[in-house]
């Protein structure tokens, strides 16, 4: 039906999935610290470690220590704000905060926290409109209301915040298409979509959604290939594997994806012999392709994996084990 | 070797490439290692260790000087991600009222040569909001547009730019231009729908207006899916149905007749025959739809299965 940007699997590529393959991939990331990539991350350290910590768990693997893990988060920490930084001695930034509670949460030490310091430097970041800077240096998008959110979820405290402010500006950056940018007005991206959708999750407001229009737009990111891109004629990629696969699971949509034709799409962006995934077949893999090919797969119901919620991308298990409050659709 | 884009120095090193730690002029700094955990580091630079051990020990002390700025020159040169050293600059450059102008022209070259970096863009806007001076906005996205029409930072920065300074003449031209090269270019759509939402305004008239500039771009190329997002948008955003519009109905039926079989259109077709009641005509062109192979099977049937619940209710 005539999309004019796509990618065309060559037959030879990788069509079981290589999960030991997978886990030593993410192991051995982790642990090779003198790495080019490794070192040139620094500035989102916390997040690569919630993307290898989360992915080993969907993979039933406990190998990384949680003592260290520990260490390292605690030492991203800034007890004047009650943020965290990507690493030791970054600023604090509501992305790498969430990442830091999503990572205590991993490992079951969620007591180390000054709980009502980190709220507070959560709650300190939202404005009059409803929206939230990232850091003290006033940028706003929708990325970090989601941040926000599930951090003060996580915490067991999301009303310390004004959710129904949030959730205007939230609905304020729908688009036309039904769809989500990041601040009034801009593009439509799935990776906004999801933000939002699990920012609506989270504040049990999913009824403020058209989600037969929004969920139209989703199932439209499925290209031929049968990967999924982020917005209308740009190239597939696994991530979106994640944020469009997700969003349409919260809002009880996800069947209108073609399921066998994604999941060979994700099959063919691993890497057989380092093991890993990368955006698409051909390409280099990384641990943040290899978190949301794995999440995307545990969504479309692969039994190896582990079940993986939907909102906060964290084992389901976990998140029943917290007592989470989301919002689905059936 | 001093590294310049656009006239602009973006690397400081001396010609010889001396590193921080054989300078006389930083012997009075103590640099502060990496922490990189026990591995022994040799896989990456002398040069990057150099500059970050100095970087961390500038940021520790909280030097704000001028020599401090040229470092963080060659800090974000080496890694222009980290969002840390880029806050370290602001501070330094407004403790030292350093020449904004010169800083615009920095991120200029940055820019250029790291379109999609958010700190770089982050750092702009707050230039430009220090300064007041948008004169340069538009002609800085339309450049990096230019070489990537979708590039999600540009955008973003022009739309600020244009709302925060109120640049919106110009703009439905230069959405027109875009479109004549890629007339796929989705951010042009979107960007065009923001302007007429902060111009004109959903009056009637301007959706009239709007949906013949839809239509005649969908009439070329009816598989794309951004006019028929935009049209579609437009009509249902402000409360219309499509049958208030005959100018888009009679496009849809005139492509069905000259059989061009485009999914968007057929799907609004089945939409306007179930709006007027003609339930087996709606499924039967979902149906159709079906008949090709396609990724969309799932969700004709979804249509279908709700018409038929309709009918029996």
């Amino acid at each position: 039906s005539g999309f004019h940007k796509d990618v065309s699997l060559k037959p030879d590529l990788p069509s079981q999935l290589y999960l030991s393959k997978h886990q030593q991939f993410l192991l051995s990331y982790a642990k090779n610290q003198s790495s080019y990539e490794y070192v040139m991350s620094e500035w989102l350290r916390a997040s690569g470690v919630y993307w290898c910590l989360t992915a080993l768990k969907l993979l039933h693997c406990d190998e990384l220590k949680s003592d260290d893990i520990e260490e390292f988060v605690l030492s991203c920490y800034h007890p004047a704000s009650g943020g965290f930084g990507a690493s030791p001695n970054h600023d604090p930034h509501l992305l790498y905060t969430l990442s830091s509670v999503q990572i205590l949460a991993l490992i079951d030490r969620l007591d180390v926290l000054d709980r009502e310091k980190v709220i507070s430097f959560v709650t300190g970041l939202q404005q009059p409109d409803g929206s939230f800077f990232g850091d003290e240096w006033g940028e706003v998008d929708t990325r970090f209301t989601f941040c926000a959110f599930a951090t003060l979820s996580l915490l067991g405290s999301l009303q310390s915040c004004n959710v129904n402010a949030g959730v205007n500006f939230v609905l304020q950056c729908r688009n036309f298409d039904g769809a989500f940018g990041c601040v009034p007005g801009s593009e439509s991206h799935a990776g906004q979509v999801f933000c939002c959708v699990g920012a609506l999750s989270i504040a049990q407001k999913l009824d403020r959604l058209d989600c037969d229009q929004l969920g139209w737009w989703l199932c439209e990111r499925q290209l031929p290939s049968g990967g999924l891109n982020g917005r209308p004629e740009k190239l597939p990629d696994v991530c979106y594997s994640w944020w469009v696969l997700a969003s349409l699971k919260i809002i009880g949509r996800a069947h209108w994806l073609d399921k066998d034709k994604l999941v060979k799409f994700i099959l063919a962006s691993q890497d057989e012999e380092t093991g890993g995934f990368a955006d698409r077949p051909g390409d280099m893999v990384d641990p943040f392709h290899t978190l949301f090919g794995l999440a995307g797969l545990s969504l479309l119901g692969d039994s190896h994996i582990a079940k993986v919620n939907p909102v906060l991308c964290l084992p389901q298990s976990l998140v029943d084990s917290l007592g989470v409050k989301l919002d689905m659709v059936s | 070797y001093q590294r310049r884009v656009r006239g602009v120095k973006l690397a400081m090193s001396d010609s010889d490439g001396m590193l921080y730690s054989e300078r006389e002029d930083w012997h009075d700094v103590t640099p502060i290692p990496l922490p990189c955990g026990d591995v022994v580091q040799i896989m990456y630079s002398e040069k990057f260790k150099d500059v970050y051990s100095y970087m961390a020990a500038i940021m520790d002390k909280k030097e704000y000087s001028t020599r401090a700025f040229e470092l963080t020159t060659d800090a974000i040169d080496l890694n222009a991600a980290n969002y840390t050293v880029w806050h370290y600059r602001r501070e330094i450059l407004r403790h030292l009222k350093l020449d904004l102008a010169a800083e615009v022209a920095f991120t200029d070259a940055v820019i250029e040569e790291q379109p999609k970096n958010y700190q770089v863009w982050h750092h702009r806007r707050c230039l430009i909001e220090m300064s007041g001076d948008s004169s340069k906005e538009l002609e800085l996205t339309a450049a990096t547009l230019r070489k990537d029409a979708k590039n999600y930072h540009a955008w973003d920065h022009r739309q600020w730019a244009v709302s925060t300074h109120g640049l919106w003449s110009g703009e439905l031209e230069f959405v027109e231009q875009l479109l004549q090269e890629d007339l796929r270019n989705n951010s042009a759509w979107n960007h065009r729908y923001y302007v007429v939402t902060n111009t004109d305004g959903w009056s009637k008239e301007v959706i009239l207006r709007e949906l013949e500039y839809a239509v005649s771009y969908i009439t070329r190329a009816p598989n794309n899916e951004s006019p028929w997002n935009y049209a579609t948008g437009m009509i249902k955003g402000n409360g219309y149905s499509f049958l208030d519009f005959k100018v888009f109905v009679e496009m849809c039926e005139d492509l069905y007749e000259r059989n061009v079989r485009s999914p968007f259109g057929m799907k609004v077709l089945a939409e306007i025959h179930e709006a007027k009641g003609d339930y087996s005509k709606a499924i039967e062109t979902y149906e159709q739809l079906k008949e090709s192979p396609s990724v969309r099977n799932v969700y004709w049937d979804y249509k279908v299965r709700n018409i038929r619940e309709l009918m029996s209710s």
